[in-house]
């Protein structure tokens, strides 16, 4: 099947790459049989084309199998893979060679990993050329000085000769891009390459490819999990699902009236915009729970000694309120300082100045000992569902440790845990098992089962739904909306996704560099935001706050 | 909303855990399993059914070679059957070099922890503590401790677990220092379960891979420097028997009775390598970044 093409370039269409009832197997004992099973797609001349899934969807092999770098243990067992006319299944290594870089280039999700730290970017540029003998040493160092012009790089100059950890995400990203463009290749595949990056970096670099793809009229391969991305570059779209393709079309056609229930589903549950405010939970007090007076945190690196101390003010006069069963969101960019934030609220961190004044006690000073008393009330919720619980206990005895080390008898904790693992949607079975037979979104549950064992007033989620898929997002989301509607407690919610932030927030803060420089509804800060900053996250966020709500999207609560 | 269902992950029985199968298909390492086995099963029952006593002594028998009547190994120069002595003296070697291991295993484990978990100056002055013992040279050591002190079993066990601690915490103090990090520990922070509690409940367990290991190879080390000692005459005395001592017995008479030396060399030689051999085994078997399947 063909796809519908809405080409932005003129001219006779003809495909770029095609992808031919391709099944990549997979070694026995995996969960299943192939990586990918009889998927069929192509890619159009100067067309964007993205492929969509969730984790474990095969997109990525399939990228990896275009450009011949599938780990030995995985095969292409039949299929047909053609670029630019020249079918590359079973193609020997060096002609393969040949093409990569040359005809299709490809660009990595985590840009430090994928550039080699020992070498200048300059010369790693440079490395992509020479290693197909294009140039002359003057040439190429011409053509790399361009490169980095085109990608947006400020001063070429003096960025030839840095190193890539000097460099920021978003600029590592824009030099994997000028190597990926170092030969002019025809086709450019992306292998999720903003999901590592910030909100506003990320919109950069979505604008620098759709720039240099619609420039150089090439054809580019995205895979992405995000359908806000789809959204902001996508010509045409192939929605994976375990190693099937289960829709693909134009980009207009799949986003507005999506065939497949898994592609209403994904689009269901991309957590959109809101702008309206949440209602108020019935029967909540409004006098605040929580109350922060300018806390202030700073980390010292180094020694004062050896004059390399380096000072960086992580969080900076931050004063805020929060009433029992509201949500306040803490957004901001990686090192604004909303997890120190979190972590000093909760004592994992000693706060340097300022007051956190919780039920009416100040328990900023208070140290360790005395602090324990009130540990219970105030709970938190981790990132990453695979570093926080521990491998080596069963559930049972991560969720009912801390109660008993409280004074909780142990029958009394074992009831307690079977009705709180029902609470998060999960079987009372669980209990006896090991983290590591669940997935991703239950070892979440598990996670938050365990805050919520003690009953706590204050609930901290730190980053509690980037981990995860964006079904699994939804469903976590919604939990927690239910879980406070229950139990009236009160929650901050940080997170560097304003989308996620609007969903569950009464009213969020804005931090930038350790501050807090917006604080308000979400009304104010998605319609009417007043700071600057807050201005350009909003409007950096994939998809854009236009994009209507399909029809067919189930509202969440 | 609905219970989701568990994958299905059927309790495997510990055998069939994917850590015993990768030690089992390490086949040196088996091979070492089998011969320890065999080696202890038969000094703990061995001395039983044999014809004759450690101590008895038999005039007639004096130099015997192996396989001479019921000396199957032959006897010593005052008669004392070989076989018997290598049994008895293996009970003592292999039971020093197993509580040398258990002595230097929790020594080295609690340094290790407390250095790795609380840092700073604490864990400063632990490590420069064991740079200490490592800098000094570890037969000197034993030496001069075993000539000053009254060389019991109990005390060579005590000095070899002294001279051996030092690795085990080493090994233990990076790990902890990089377990900390993880998130579950902060959970157990925030639960606020004690310091302790996090270190060698929710830690502790986690490091356990490489604590075994080192362990073993330990046992092994630690045979090694009991024969050492005792073939120097400062470790386990005579009547006692030791692989070490039964070798010191048999220098002066290499020529006309070589195998006196030989085969308590022999056992030395198969304990200690059998002992390598699981270590190494073990260590592939429980490589922790192979933790997820």
């Amino acid at each position: 099947m063909a796809v519908a093409s809405t080409g932005t370039v003129g001219g006779p269409r003809q495909t770029a790459l095609s992808v031919r009832g391709l099944t990549i197997s997979l070694p026995k004992g995996m969960e299943r049989a192939h990586a990918v099973e009889d998927i069929s797609f192509d890619l159009m001349r100067g067309q964007i084309l993205c492929v969509i899934g969730e984790s474990g969807s095969g997109k990525s092999v399939t990228a990896n199998a275009i450009m011949g770098l599938l780990p030995k243990a995985i095969r292409v067992s039949s299929g047909a893979i053609e670029l630019d006319g020249t079918k590359i299944v079973g193609l020997p290594a060096d002609k393969l060679r040949d093409l990569c870089g040359r005809v299709v280039s490809m660009i990595f999700q985590d840009p430090l990993s994928a550039l080699n730290p020992l070498m200048t970017v300059g010369a790693q540029i440079d490395e992509a050329m020479a290693a197909h003998d294009f140039g002359t040493p003057v040439s190429r160092r011409e053509r790399v000085l361009e490169l980095l012009t085109e990608v947006g790089l400020p001063d070429p100059k003096l960025m030839y000769h840095q190193y890539p950890f000097r460099l920021s995400g978003g600029q590592r990203q824009r030099v994997m891009i000028a190597i990926a463009l170092a030969l002019e290749p025809m086709i450019l595949i992306a292998d999720e390459p903003t999901t590592a990056l910030d909100v506003t970096t990320q919109a950069q670099i979505l604008k620098l490819i759709r720039d240099i793809q619609r420039r150089k009229g090439m054809s580019v391969m995205f895979i992405t999990h995000d359908f806000g991305v789809v959204a902001q570059i996508a010509d045409s779209v192939v929605v994976m699902e375990k190693g099937r393709v289960v829709e693909q079309g134009s980009a207009a056609k799949v986003l507005k009236s999506p065939d497949h229930p898994y592609t209403r589903r994904l689009i269901a549950a991309v957590p959109h915009l809101r702008s309206e405010d949440r209602r108020r939970l019935p029967g909540t007090d409004s006098t605040p729970l929580l109350k922060v007076d300018s806390l202030t945190k700073t980390y010292r690196i180094g020694s004062a000694l050896l004059r390399s101390l380096r000072v960086v003010p992580a969080v900076q006069d931050v004063s805020l309120q929060l009433a029992p069963g509201r949500t306040l969101g803490v957004v901001g960019e990686s090192g604004s300082g909303k997890s120190t934030l979190g972590r000093l609220l909760i004592k994992l961190l000693e706060a340097d100045g300022g007051r956190i004044l919780f039920d009416g006690t100040d328990v900023a000073p208070l140290d360790e000992r005395r602090f324990r008393s009130l540990r219970p009330k105030i709970q938190m919720i981790f990132q990453d569902p695979f570093a926080s619980l521990n491998p080596r206990m069963t559930v049972g005895s991560i969720l009912t440790v801390g109660p008993i080390a409280h004074g909780m008898s142990q029958t009394l904790a074992r009831d307690e845990a079977y009705a709180f693992l029902t609470l998060v949607g999960l079987d009372p079975g669980a209990f006896e098992r090991y983290p590591h037979e669940f997935s991703g979104g239950q070892r979440q549950r598990i996670g938050i089962a365990r805050a919520l064992m003690f009953k706590p007033k204050l609930l901290i989620a730190d980053e509690a739904v980037s981990a995860l898929d964006v079904s699994i997002q939804a469903q976590i989301l919604e939990l927690l909306d239910r879980i406070q509607r229950e139990t009236g407690v009160a929650m901050i919610f940080i997170t560097h996704d304003l989308r996620v932030a609007s969903q569950i927030c009464d009213e969020i803060a804005v931090m930038q560099k350790g501050r807090i420089v917006e604080q308000g509804p979400p009304s104010q800060i998605f319609s009417n935001p007043r700071a600057a900053y807050t201005r350009e996250l909003v409007a950096a966020i994939p998809g854009g706050q236009s994009e209507p709500r399909p029809a067919t999207a189930v509202e969440s609560r | 909303m609905t219970t989701l269902t568990l994958r299905s992950a059927p309790k495997r029985a510990w055998w069939r855990s994917r850590v015993v199968r990768r030690f089992l298909s390490h086949r040196l390492a088996v091979l070492g399993l089998v011969m320890i086995t065999l080696l202890s099963l038969a000094c703990t029952l061995g001395p039983y059914l044999l014809p004759y006593d450690s101590l008895q002594i038999d005039l007639r028998a004096r130099f015997a070679p192996p396989l001479t009547g019921n000396h199957y190994l032959g006897a010593d120069p005052l008669g004392r059957d070989l076989a018997a002595r290598l049994l008895m003296a293996g009970r003592i070697s292999l039971l020093v070099g197993f509580f040398s291991m258990l002595l230097a295993t929790l020594v080295g484990t609690l340094v290790g922890v407390i250095a790795g978990y609380i840092g700073g100056w604490t864990n400063t002055i632990l490590m420069r503590t064991v740079d200490g013992f490592l800098s000094f040279p570890t037969i000197f050591l034993l030496l001069a401790l075993a000539a000053a002190l009254k060389p019991s079993p109990i005390m060579i066990t005590v000095i070899i677990a002294l001279t051996s601690w030092m690795t085990v915490a080493r090994i233990v103090a990076t790990e902890v220092a990089t377990l900390k990090e993880r998130e579950f520990v902060l959970a157990g922070r925030m639960l606020g379960l004690s310091r302790f509690h996090i270190m060698f409940r929710e830690i502790l367990p986690n490091a356990m891979g490489p604590i075994i290991v080192a362990a073993t190879l330990t046992v092994a080390r630690a045979i090694l420097l009991e024969a050492y000692i005792s073939f120097l005459g400062f470790g386990i005395q005579p009547p006692l028997p030791s692989w070490g001592n039964m070798l010191n017995g048999a220098q002066q008479y290499l020529d006309s009775a070589p195998w006196l030396a030989i085969i308590p060399g022999v056992a030395i030689a198969i304990a200690v390598t059998s002992f390598n051999f699981i270590g190494d085994g073990m260590r592939d078997a429980l490589d922790v970044r192979g933790e997820h399947d």
